[in-house]
C-alpha cells in the first residue's frame, strides 16, 4: 500500500471508531464528567439495578427481533408476489415499496400515531380496550423493515435458475418440496442480508419509535433522548461498550466460521477437479 | 455443503446472543446486592401504603429523563421501592420537554398516572382541562411542603399540582478563565468573552435572560418587547460558541466555556469536577417550579395519589433531592440533607431573597408562535461563509459535470472518427 492510501484508510478508520473508544473508555471513569478521574465498574453493575434501563433494552431487543422475524416473512412472499406480476403492476406496486424508505421518518411516526388513535376510539365504541404499546411498535416497525427485505430478496430472485425448480420437481420433488430445498435455500442470503438490515434499523429507530411508544415500555433511543434535559447518565455507555463487544463478537466468529467453511469447500472442489482429470 | 455452512452460521449466531444474554444477566445476581439497604429504616404508614397490594393494579408515571433517584451511590431506587410497599407496578418512561409531553399528551395515544409538568405548562394543562383535581385526603404528606410553595400563580389553591423541585436560573462562570467574580446578567453579553459564551438551546429560557436584561418581565405578551428581546439575542449570537442543554456539563466542566446560563441545582453537579466554578444569580432571575400532577384520562387516579404521597415521604424527596440536586419544596425533606447543602444560600435561600424572582406563566397561543418564529430567525441567522459556499459548490459541480460531459463526447466522436477511417 502507498503511504497516502495508509494515511487515508488510518484517517477513515479513526473517524468511525474513535467516538467509539472513547464512549468505551468513559464507561470505566469514575465521575460523571468528561474528565477521566479513575477506573471503575460501577456504571456496569448500576446498569444492571437500574430497572428502567433493562426494561427499555428488553423492549428494544423483543420489538427488533419480533418485527424483523414477521418483516422477513411477509416481506420475502411479497418478493415472489412481485416476481410474479406483470410489469406494469410490478413498478406500481415496486414504487409504493420504496414510500416507507424515502419518506421522511418524522412523517411516517405521526401518521402512524394518527392512525392508532383512530383506531383506538374506534376500539373503544365497540367496548375493546387498545393500548399503544408492544402492539403499535411492532406494527410500525414491521412497516418499515419490509420493504428492506423486498429490495434484498428481488434481486436474488431474480438470479434464480428457473431450471433447477424444473429439474427438482422432474427428480420427484413436489412443489413445495421443490419451493423448500431449492428455491428458498438458493436466496436464504438474501433473506439473512434483509433480516439483519431490518434487525439494524429497528433497533436503532427513534423517531417511528417516539410516536408510536406507549405508557408502559420506551425504547433504549426514546429514553437517552430524554436524558438530553440534564445528562446521559454512564451507565448508557456502559450499555453501549457491552453492546459494540455484543456486535463485535458475532461479526468476528460468524467471519472466521466463514472463511474456514470457504477453505473446505475450496478443498473439495479442487479434489473434485482431481478426481475429474483422473 | 452450503446448506451446512448456512446452519452452522446460525447455530454460531445464536450461540453468541445466547452468551450476550449470559453476560446481562450474570451480574444481575450481583447487583441484587448492591440495592438500596435502608440505612435509618423507614417508617411508611403501612395501613395506608397497603391498601391495594394484591389487586394487580399499575400506574403510567411519565417523568423528565434523570429527574428520580434510581438506587445510585447508595441513595434508593424510588420506583422499586414504591413497589415493594405497595404492590402496585409502576410503568416508567421519560419525556424531555414540557412541549413534548404536552403533544404526547395531547394526542391522546397514551393515558398516564402521574405527569411533572413545570409551572407555566401546569397553568395551560388546567387550562384545557387536561389535569384533574387532587383528593387531598390521599395525600396526607402535602402537609410537609413549605408555606411558600403553597397556593402558587401557576395553579393559585393547589387543586391540581403538588410541587415536587424548584430552582432558579442562574450564571454559571469560571473564575479562573473570567479572572474576576461576575455581578451582572450584561456579562453574558460582554465581546470579551466571545466563544466562550453557551446559552439556552430553548426559545423559553433564552428569551426570559434577554428581557431580564432589558428590565421587561419575562412574561410579556408585548410584541415590541418581545421583538427587542429577539434584537438582542441576535447582538450575542457572534458571542456565542454553542447553544446547548445538556452539553452544558461537559463544556463548563472541561473549561471549553467561561459562562453560561442554567438552572442553579445542574451547578453543583458541575462544581464537584470543576471547583473554579463560580455563580452568580440575578435578582429577577427566574424562578421555577416543577409540579406533579394526575392527567384526566388516568387510569388510576387514586395509586396515582398514592405515589404522589410517597413521593413526599420525607427520606424518599431528601434522596431524590440529593440525586436531582434541585431543591426541594418539602420541608422535612430539607432537614434530612447534608448541612452542605441545606446551608446554602443559593439551592435554599432566605424567603426574601425570592421577592424580585420571577416565574414562568402560560402564554398565549399567538404569543408562543411569535416567539417561535422570532427564536427561529436568531437562530438560522447564517454566518457569512455560508452565503456563498453553497453557491460556489453548485457552480463548481456543473463545471465539473459539463467538462466531463464534453470529453466524453470529444472521445466518442475520435472514436467514431477512428472507426470510419
Amino acid at each position: 500500500m502507498k503511504w497516502y492510501s495508509k494515511t487515508y484508510i488510518g484517517v477513515f478508520l479513526a473517524f468511525l471508531y474513535l467516538p467509539i473508544m472513547i464512549l468505551i473508555i468513559f464507561s470505566f471513569n469514575d465521575t460523571k464528567g468528561r474528565t477521566f478521574t479513575g477506573f471503575t465498574t460501577k456504571w456496569f453493575v448500576q446498569l444492571f439495578s437500574d430497572a428502567a434501563v433493562m426494561d427499555a433494552l428488553w423492549t428494544t431487543i423483543v420489538v427488533a427481533l419480533v418485527s424483523s422475524v414477521i418483516a422477513t416473512v411477509m416481506g420475502t412472499a411479497a418478493a415472489f408476489g412481485l416476481e410474479k406480476m406483470d410489469a406494469k403492476l410490478k413498478s406500481v406496486v415496486m414504487n409504493l415499496t420504496y414510500v416507507p424508505i424515502i419518506n421522511p421518518e418524522i412523517i411516517t411516526g405521526v401518521s402512524f400515531m394518527l392512525l392508532f388513535v383512530t383506531a383506538k376510539k374506534w376500539f373503544a365504541t365497540m367496548g375493546i380496550d387498545f393500548q399503544f404499546g408492544w402492539t403499535t411498535l411492532i406494527l410500525a416497525h414491521i412497516t418499515f423493515n419490509v420493504p428492506y427485505i423486498i429490495l434484498n430478496v428481488l434481486p436474488k430472485l431474480r438470479q434464480l435458475d428457473h431450471s433447477l425448480v424444473e429439474a427438482a420437481m422432474d427428480l420427484g420433488c413436489n412443489p413445495l418440496q421443490a419451493f423448500l430445498k431449492v428455491t428458498i435455500h438458493e436466496i436464504r442470503p438474501g433473506i439473512m442480508a434483509g433480516f439483519l438490515m431490518a434487525l439494524t434499523f429497528s433497533m436503532d429507530d427513534f423517531v417511528v419509535s417516539y410516536f408510536t411508544t406507549g405508557a408502559k415500555h420506551q425504547t433504549l433511543s426514546v429514553m437517552i433522548y430524554a436524558m438530553t434535559k440534564k445528562r446521559v447518565s454512564p451507565e448508557i455507555n456502559a450499555l453501549s461498550t457491552m453492546i459494540f463487544i455484543a456486535v463485535l463478537a458475532v461479526l468476528v466468529i460468524v467471519n472466521l466460521l466463514e472463511r474456514r467453511n470457504e477453505k473446505k469447500l475450496k478443498q473439495v472442489s479442487l479434489k473434485g477437479k482431481d478426481g475429474a482429470a483422473q | 455443503m452450503i446448506h451446512k455452512k448456512s446452519l452452522k452460521n446460525i447455530a454460531a449466531m445464536s450461540l453468541v446472543m445466547i452468551m450476550g444474554v449470559l453476560l446481562f444477566i450474570s451480574p444481575l445476581t450481583a447487583a441484587a446486592e448492591t440495592n438500596y439497604k435502608a440505612k435509618n429504616v423507614q417508617k411508611y404508614d403501612e395501613q395506608y401504603y397497603s391498601r391495594f397490594k394484591g389487586k394487580d393494579i399499575e400506574i403510567n408515571v411519565y417523568n423528565w429523563g434523570e429527574y428520580i433517584s434510581t438506587g445510585e451511590d447508595g441513595m434508593m431506587d424510588t420506583n422499586a421501592e414504591f413497589e415493594k410497599l405497595t404492590g402496585i407496578k409502576v410503568n416508567y418512561s421519560n419525556y424531555e420537554t414540557n412541549e413534548g409531553m404536552y403533544a404526547k399528551l395531547k394526542s391522546g395515544a397514551n393515558s398516564y398516572d402521574v405527569i411533572f409538568p413545570s409551572d407555566y405548562m401546569v397553568s395551560r394543562l388546567i387550562q384545557e382541562k387536561m389535569i384533574q383535581p387532587l383528593n387531598y385526603d390521599n395525600i396526607p404528606n402535602f402537609k410537609y411542603i413549605g408555606k411558600e410553595f403553597l397556593n402558587p400563580e401557576y395553579d393559585p389553591e393547589n387543586q391540581y399540582s403538588v410541587p415536587y423541585m424548584w430552582g432558579r436560573v442562574c450564571i454559571i462562570y469560571n473564575e479562573k478563565l473570567i479572572g474576576h467574580k461576575i455581578s451582572s446578567i450584561n456579562e453574558l453579553w460582554n465581546p470579551e468573552y466571545a466563544d466562550k459564551i453557551l446559552m439556552f438551546k430553548n426559545s423559553r429560557d433564552a428569551f426570559a435572560l434577554a428581557l431580564e436584561k432589558l428590565g421587561y418581565s419575562i412574561n410579556t405578551e408585548n410584541k415590541k418587547e418581545l421583538e427587542q428581546a429577539a434584537e438582542v439575542l441576535k447582538q450575542q449570537k457572534p458571542l456565542v460558541q454553542a447553544y446547548v442543554m445538556d452539553q452544558i456539563f461537559d463544556k463548563m466542566q472541561g473549561n471549553e466555556a467561561a459562562i453560561a446560563p442554567y438552572y442553579i441545582g445542574d451547578y453543583y453537579v458541575m462544581k464537584k469536577v470543576n471547583p473554579d466554578l463560580k455563580v452568580y444569580i440575578p435578582d429577577n432571575t427566574n424562578i421555577y417550579y416543577d409540579a406533579v400532577c394526575i392527567p384526566s384520562d388516568a387510569n388510576n387516579k387514586e395509586a396515582a395519589e398514592m405515589y404522589i404521597n410517597f413521593l413526599n415521604e420525607p427520606q424518599v424527596a431528601a434522596d431524590n433531592a440529593k440525586f436531582i440536586m434541585y431543591s426541594s419544596p418539602n420541608t422535612e425533606a430539607v432537614k434530612l440533607l447534608d448541612d452542605e447543602i441545606r446551608n446554602d444560600k443559593d439551592l435554599y435561600p432566605p424567603v426574601e431573597d425570592l421577592k424580585h424572582t420571577q416565574a414562568f406563566v402560560n402564554l398565549s397561543e399567538k404569543t408562543n408562535l411569535f416567539v417561535d418564529q422570532l427564536w427561529t430567525d436568531v437562530l438560522s441567522q447564517d454566518d457569512a461563509y455560508l452565503d456563498w459556499v453553497m453557491p460556489a459548490f453548485v457552480v463548481f459541480s456543473i463545471v465539473v459535470i459539463l467538462t466531463n460531459s464534453i470529453r466524453k463526447k470529444r472521445r466518442r466522436e475520435i472514436g467514431n472518427g477512428g472507426e470510419k477511417k
